[in-house]
């Protein structure tokens, strides 16, 4: 930590030979849709050649912030001031004019396209007519100056998430931004990967070449990365600071509101665990065809919660798919309850078996159906819901208000579409409807909390351990080792698709665990 | 048939002929429903598109000749750009329909082909009868002394045009801006508009130029192979050459030799018929149809995602 923050004041002078970024500073901006005011009356600065951090909850109005800082959206009033000159930016291409560039949250790469397609697209003076001899020359020679390589023959979708998000900040870099926006760029990227780009970053900001404004909720990359912060709580400016100043616990407070310390984590032990779950030597392919899955063995006891720690791209999604019913396996057994498993829908019900799968949009939830009917469907087939072949709405109805209650679901109403909500009111639609049940065995988890606030990790979390400690057998895939180590009693890693270690929690080996994730 | 005096080389000569004969229309669908799909849209109703094309080539062309005083060798030509332009009309409703929120291009597809097919029989009526100017051919087959090989070597300027259009196409998509454009709103909505492109505007000038396209197949239907307008004039190519794109993975060089394969299995069934060979007539006949199931089989697997596919093709837009 000590380099980075030496290297901040160094960055402070101008270097020789290298034109600073402009100083960029927002101006009591707000920004209202209709009665809802999702920004209000927000100033901040970005020094020169500095690292700032932007921190916030879910909707604490950030990428608002961002987004009327780029001419995405018109603000209702205040202002956007340049090198202390006040700047009309009415659409990202007037923002990339004055030289501020966007990396979003999600890819904005074209994935057939390749590398060098992307980039000269990026470009708003592209010309009518590509001369591609000529610009392989140019990226060739803009590729070799830059903080980092990439192949530019590959197509976007043969690249690594971490790959793609290089090539959105180098689109950038490539753009001639000063300014950087970094929208949650880590958010797909595993931690080492994350380190890695964050760090190159850095290291340009260092150099003073660029100046970043990051939106981030992950405080272990702003004190390794960030210069400084702003906070915004419920749209409003909630605090800033130099993050040498401050403490993770003080930043928490301004971003929450009040100092809350992580709960506890109240376990309760079993006398007599039986096992739930048994896998025997699964072995299942990747979509291509390819191995992903090479021979697992794995029980879960009841009231137990099993890690599988892993960078992604191990085995752990197919696994997981397999336990689902979503992929066949091309080998090997599932038990449960010490009778094989072949996942249809009698065997879940019978079985008691639960999935919270990663994007539960995608492989949990049917986007255009209303919530109530999301709730409903492990259940609409059974009475008291449904009658013979008929369904019972009202059942079904009531049903969903008392979930929409008890999990604090924040819906419209239950007949909106459930595609409609904010990604934590999704995972917390498919929580209710996976977790409500008395009976539930068996929980198959994977990455429950993937791009969640602090509020919603916390009440998944608990929702999780006051299961275990029901005496549900719980297999929980993340790839946020601290939440495995924080959850589970047992972890194990998969790399390659086979599990590369394993150990009691308590005992567990932080040091090998990282090597065995990478492979070593 | 010309290909009785030759025997039994009747049959390859008159396949190869007919490939020549019969690809024209699927190149020209098949190359405006690829243009259509590589923005992210897809136009079932290219089948109506195509019999609207082939009803208004006729029928300006025959119009032109006989009551407008247009020479016989112009109205052909006249006819091939009112096809065109008739194309583009329906390109142009499809494009409206499919694009509004929560529409569906299939059903909007399929209610162009009802749409474009009632169309061109309405107004296609007073035409079933009347002859009308036929494109000119290029012989090519003059070095030869046989009739048989000269009659089958005759090519329409159009094939040759649409030859020409596959690989301007393909390169269109790999080395214009525009191209660049178009396959950024096929296969990443969100990335095109990040980029400030719009994405309503692209899809709408992609379906109204593949919808050209397609209007122009329609004209080689009827003034060149087989040269007359009625109603059972296209006999599915249109909807086949949806399968094509598939077929040819929406690339344009591929959707050429997609549509001789085609064109040539549709020969198939006339040249056994023209050496005497009767029996299973109607089976080989149906070559065509037999080759796109297998090709849907073929291509269509749970376990494997298609290579080449736009990624944001057929999804429902808001």
């Amino acid at each position: 930590m000590t380099e980075v923050a030496d290297a901040v004041t160094q960055a402070m002078t101008p270097i020789p030979g290298v034109v600073p970024p402009p100083d960029l500073e927002v101006v009591n901006m707000s920004k209202h849709f209709g009665t809802l005011i999702a920004l209000d009356n927000v100033s901040m600065k970005l020094k020169p050649a500095t690292f700032h951090a932007l921190l916030g909850e879910n909707g604490a109005g950030k990428s608002t912030l961002v987004k009327c800082i780029m001419g995405f959206y018109k603000p209702t009033s205040g202002q956007v001031m340049i090198d202390g000159r006040v700047c009309q930016i009415d659409s990202p291409r007037d923002a990339q004019r004055y030289g501020i560039g966007m990396v979003y949250q999600h890819f904005t790469s074209v994935p057939s396209m390749t590398v060098a397609e992307n980039l000269v697209l990026s470009r708003y003076d592209s010309p009518g007519l590509i001369n591609w001899k000529q610009e392989y020359q140019e990226l060739t020679a803009f590729m070799e100056a830059a903080p980092f390589k990439l192949p530019l023959d590959a197509t976007i979708a043969q690249l690594a998430a971490g790959q793609k998000q290089k090539l959105e900040i180098l689109k950038q870099l490539y753009l001639k931004s000063k300014i950087l926006i970094l929208d949650e760029p880590t958010s797909v990227l595993t931690p080492a990967e994350a380190d890695e780009v964050l760090g190159l970053i850095r290291q340009q900001v260092t150099d003073g070449k660029i100046s970043v404004l990051m939106i981030s909720h992950k405080f272990r990359e702003i004190m390794a990365f960030a210069d400084e912060i702003t906070v915004l709580r419920k749209g409003k400016f909630a605090g800033a600071g130099r993050v040498k100043d401050l403490t993770v616990s003080e930043m928490a407070e301004m971003m929450m509101g009040e100092k809350r310390e992580p709960q506890p984590v109240k376990k309760v032990a079993h006398r007599e665990p039986i096992p739930v779950l048994e896998i025997r030597d699964i072995h299942a392919n990747k979509d291509n065809g390819l191995e992903a899955v090479a021979g697992v063995n794995l029980t879960v006891h009841s009231g137990e919660i099993v890690g599988i720690a892993g960078i992604s791209g191990n085995g752990q999604r197919e696994l997981v798919e397999v336990l689902a019913g979503q992929r066949p396996a091309t080998a090997g057994q599932v038990l449960v309850n010490g009778e094989p498993y072949t996942m249809t829908r009698a065997e879940m019900d019978k079985h008691r078996v639960f999935v919270l799968p990663e994007e539960p949009l995608r492989n949990a939830c049917v986007p255009h159906m209303s919530v109530a009917e999301n709730l409903a469907l492990r259940t609409f087939d059974r009475p008291p819901q449904a009658k013979g072949f008929l369904l019972v709405f009202k059942a079904i109805h009531e049903m969903a208000l008392g979930l929409i209650n008890t999990f604090k679901i924040k819906t419209p109403s239950p007949e909106t579409p459930v595609g409609n909500l904010s990604g934590g009111n999704i995972q917390r639609t498919v929580l209710a409807r996976e977790l409500h049940s008395d009976h539930i065995k068996l929980l198959i988890a994977a990455n429950p909390c993937f791009g969640l606030d602090f509020a919603a990790v916390d009440y998944i979390h608990g929702q999780i351990l006051e299961a275990r400690n029901r005496g549900v057998a719980i297999l929980l895939v993340s790839e946020d080792l601290d939440e495995l180590l924080k959850l589970s009693d047992r972890i194990l890693v998969i790399s390659g698709g086979k599990f590369a270690y394993e150990s009691k929690t308590e005992e567990a080996d932080f040091a090998q665990i990282g090597q065995s994730m990478a492979g070593h | 048939m010309a290909a009785e005096a030759l025997g039994w080389w009747g049959v390859p000569l008159g396949i190869f002929a007919g490939t020549l004969r019969g690809s024209a229309p699927f190149l020209f669908v098949s190359l405006g429903e690829c243009l259509t799909e590589k923005s992210g849209k897809i136009n079932l109703g290219l089948e109506g598109t195509l019999l609207t094309g082939a009803m208004s080539a006729y029928a300006i062309s025959y119009l032109g000749a006989e009551k407008w005083g247009v020479p016989s060798a112009l109205s052909p030509w006249l006819g091939v750009l009112v096809a065109g332009c008739a194309g583009m009309v329906l390109g142009l409703i499809h494009a409206w329909l499919s694009q509004q929120p929560k529409v569906n291009d299939i059903a909007v597809g399929i209610a162009m082909i009802i749409f474009g097919s009632g169309i061109a029989f309405f107004f296609g009526k007073p035409f079933i009868q009347p002859k009308a100017p036929q494109l000119p051919t290029i012989d090519i087959g003059g070095w030869s002394t046989m009739p048989a090989v000269q009659s089958a070597l005759k090519i329409s300027p159009l094939f040759i045009l649409g030859v020409f259009i596959a690989p301007l196409m393909a390169w269109f998509f790999k080395s214009t801006r525009w191209g660049l454009f178009v396959r950024a709103v096929g296969d990443s909505p969100d990335a095109a508009l990040a980029m400030g492109v719009s994405i309503k505007k692209v899809r709408m000038l992609c379906i109204i130029a593949g919808s050209f396209l397609a209007g122009i197949g329609g004209a080689c239907l009827s003034l060149y192979y087989p040269g007359i307008w009625s109603e059972s004039i296209s006999s599915g190519q249109g909807l086949m050459a949806v399968a094509l794109v598939i077929f040819a993975r929406w690339n344009p060089i591929q959707c050429l030799w997609a549509s001789l394969f085609f064109g040539g299995a549709q020969a198939i069934g006339p040249a056994l018929q023209a050496v005497g060979i009767e029996q299973g007539r109607y089976l080989f006949n149906a070559a065509p149809y037999v080759l796109t199931l297998l090709i849907m089989i073929i291509t269509c697997s749970p376990k494997k995602t298609l290579s080449g596919a736009p990624g944001a093709l057929g999804t429902i837009s808001g």
